[in-house]
């Protein structure tokens, strides 16, 4: 360290200033949080493979068990459910926000008085604290006291269980999922929306074109790109979701509401089943990867047979 | 305006009504909640404005003995990590910018997808070992997985578009790098500062997974606080609504405030913890 400091004012005096001079390090910018990084990110994944491979159960001694926790995954009902349970879930809640985003989002593109303000009011469910919302639905919810079977039957609809029923659980988690993260489409779209030129729209209105078909052929096309991230953001954190359904329904009744984060949560801090939980944290992970790939495939595969069709 | 552009206008607004109507009314919703005593939330049909307001119910929810504790815990907490993540945050992503190191954001990328459940097994296995568990600092510490990738993605962001000449000229000048950063680069970043900032505080605040696994009794941050309230008292809405409200409030205020920046790190970044 110490010949270092000391070389390198001769080095400078020696050579001509302009020819010496290089572009500082910036390593010592992001030593810091590199060890941050190191410590609470890449860390845990490495030491969560390791002990994948462990029969690792808390209070009791660990054996290197190879892939045993692995294979267990398959024959593991309660997981092949939850399986099912998070991709159903993740469906509805990639599905619907962005029909109802897109929506929002074309609002908003118009000017009107206090939009920035409304536009914030719009967002608040999102920025919002999950578990108290979370709170506030379950009260709504309730079959007898609740405000949602009171609004249903003002319209002349028979009153739900929603959430205590094992077939509507997941739909009414879904509701609930949506009304959260709308928002965030939206504001995505939006951004989208302020990309597009207004040529196209001018052309348009001298052809005569109405609002639909602006919004089908103008529109749609040009926002694809940012609808597409939107969806992707969407996916990667709906598959996660954790905090609405665990506060409300804990994954039941039964295990109907069951997925993949809510199970993990109870391998790992019920019944303290380290080994086996690391297991799914891995192939959960592995999953996100994989749907988020099998989106980016579809993407390119759209944008192939699209652009085949503009040159026929 | 002719009859058409009045129209327009007329179903302009219709359409902005219905769109911000789910948030409002919820919101509205869970404050009548919170006013109302138990005889008027379990009426059928329910009661929206009530006759008598019960402002009790804020008044048990502050005077309930822990209550303060964990509002104290949550500000400890969140305050913490925010501020370290801002500390080592904030150079980095001045750093990545600089370097251009694009392929570091891997490693936020990876950090983004991640369940926050998989970092709990092997940290939790740590501070157990290390005899922390019991303080505050395994959630000040995990929290990190949240605030960080925040900071560092919404500062690249902002030094890329920041010009380089000024810095270029510092440097030759004979300024060091560090000179550079704390009077060049980081005024011109200020908006940037307060959008990282905003962020890594509200979703720090809301987190709820890292707290049931990691708190105890006495350290429990205010979500998991009121989670718990959930299973121990599930018949008396108003003053759970009114303590879900409390937790909310602070960060409800700031989105209102702050959108602006909330909505420019967001679409920027798109980043959520957790």
């Amino acid at each position: 360290m110490s010949a270092v400091t000391e070389a390198s004012p001769v080095t400078a005096q020696d050579a001509a200033p302009e020819r010496e001079w290089r572009p500082p390090s910036y390593w010592p910018f992001v030593i810091p949080a590199l060890v941050v990084v190191l410590a609470v990110i890449i860390f845990p994944w490495v030491f969560t493979i390791w002990m994948s491979f462990n029969e690792w159960k808390v209070g009791s001694p660990t054996t290197f068990v190879g892939l045993a926790n692995y294979l267990r995954l398959p024959t593991d009902p309660r997981f092949v459910e939850a399986v099912g349970h998070t991709l159903s879930y993740t469906a509805l809640s990639v599905v619907l926000p962005l029909v109802f985003g897109t929506l929002a989002a074309v609002v908003f593109h118009q000017k009107f008085a206090a939009r920035g303000f409304l536009r914030g009011i719009f967002i608040m469910p999102m920025m919002a604290t999950p578990v108290a919302i979370a709170l506030v639905w379950t009260m709504m919810f309730h079959p007898q006291l609740g405000v949602l079977n009171y609004l249903l039957s003002l319209v002349g609809l028979p009153p739900q269980l929603w959430v205590f029923n094992p077939t509507t659980v997941i739909p009414s988690l879904v509701l609930v999922e949506t009304w959260q993260w709308t928002p965030l489409v939206m504001l995505i779209v939006l951004g989208g929306l302020a990309a597009i030129p207004t040529e196209p729209y001018e052309s348009a209105q001298i052809d005569g074109a109405n609002f639909w078909q602006v919004f089908r052929f103008i529109t749609l096309p040009l926002i694809m790109p940012f609808l597409f991230i939107a969806g992707m953001i969407r996916m990667i954190d709906a598959v996660k979701s954790f905090d609405i359904i665990f506060a409300i329904t804990q994954g039941g009744p039964g295990s109907a509401s069951e997925t993949i984060n809510v199970y993990l949560y109870s391998v790992a801090f019920v019944y303290y089943d380290l080994g086996y939980g690391s297991a799914i944290a891995v192939v959960f992970f592995l999953l996100i990867v994989a749907l988020a790939a099998l989106l980016l495939y579809m993407r390119k595969r759209m944008l192939w047979t699209s652009e085949l069709g503009g040159g026929a | 305006m002719n009859p058409r552009q009045i129209l327009g206008q007329i179903g302009l607004w219709l359409s902005v009504l219905v769109i911000v109507s789910p948030a409002i009314l919820f919101f509205l919703w869970m404050a009548s909640l919170s006013l109302k005593f138990e005889i008027d939330n379990a009426a059928y049909p329910p009661v929206f404005f009530p006759e008598h307001i019960a402002w009790k119910n804020y008044a048990d929810v502050f005077a309930s003995n822990r209550f303060l504790t964990y509002f104290t815990n949550s500000l400890i907490v969140t305050g913490a990590a925010t501020g370290l993540a801002m500390l080592v945050g904030v150079p980095a992503g001045y750093g990545i910018a600089r370097m251009a190191a694009h392929k570091s954001a891997v490693v936020i990328l990876i950090a983004r997808i991640t369940p926050g459940l998989s970092y709990l097994i092997p940290l939790f296995l740590l501070f157990q070992w290390l005899g922390l568990l019991g303080t505050l600092v395994p959630q000040i510490i995990i929290h990190l997985v949240v605030t960080v990738p925040i900071v560092i993605w919404i500062m690249i962001g902002y030094f890329e578009t920041t010009p380089l000449e000024l810095e270029e000229a510092a440097l030759i000048d004979g300024a060091t790098r560090w000179q550079v950063f704390r009077h060049v680069a980081l005024p011109i970043a200020k908006p940037g500062l307060a959008v990282a900032l905003i962020l890594a505080v509200i979703f720090s605040w809301n987190n709820f997974v890292f707290g049931i696994v990691l708190a105890g009794r006495e350290t429990r941050t205010l979500p998991v606080a009121v989670y718990n309230m959930i299973s121990f008292d599930q018949l008396s809405w108003g003053p759970l609504a009114a303590a879900a409200l409390i937790v909310t409030a602070p960060v409800l205020l700031l989105t209102v405030l702050a959108q602006r920046q909330i909505v420019a790190g967001l679409t920027a970044g798109a980043v959520k913890g957790g």
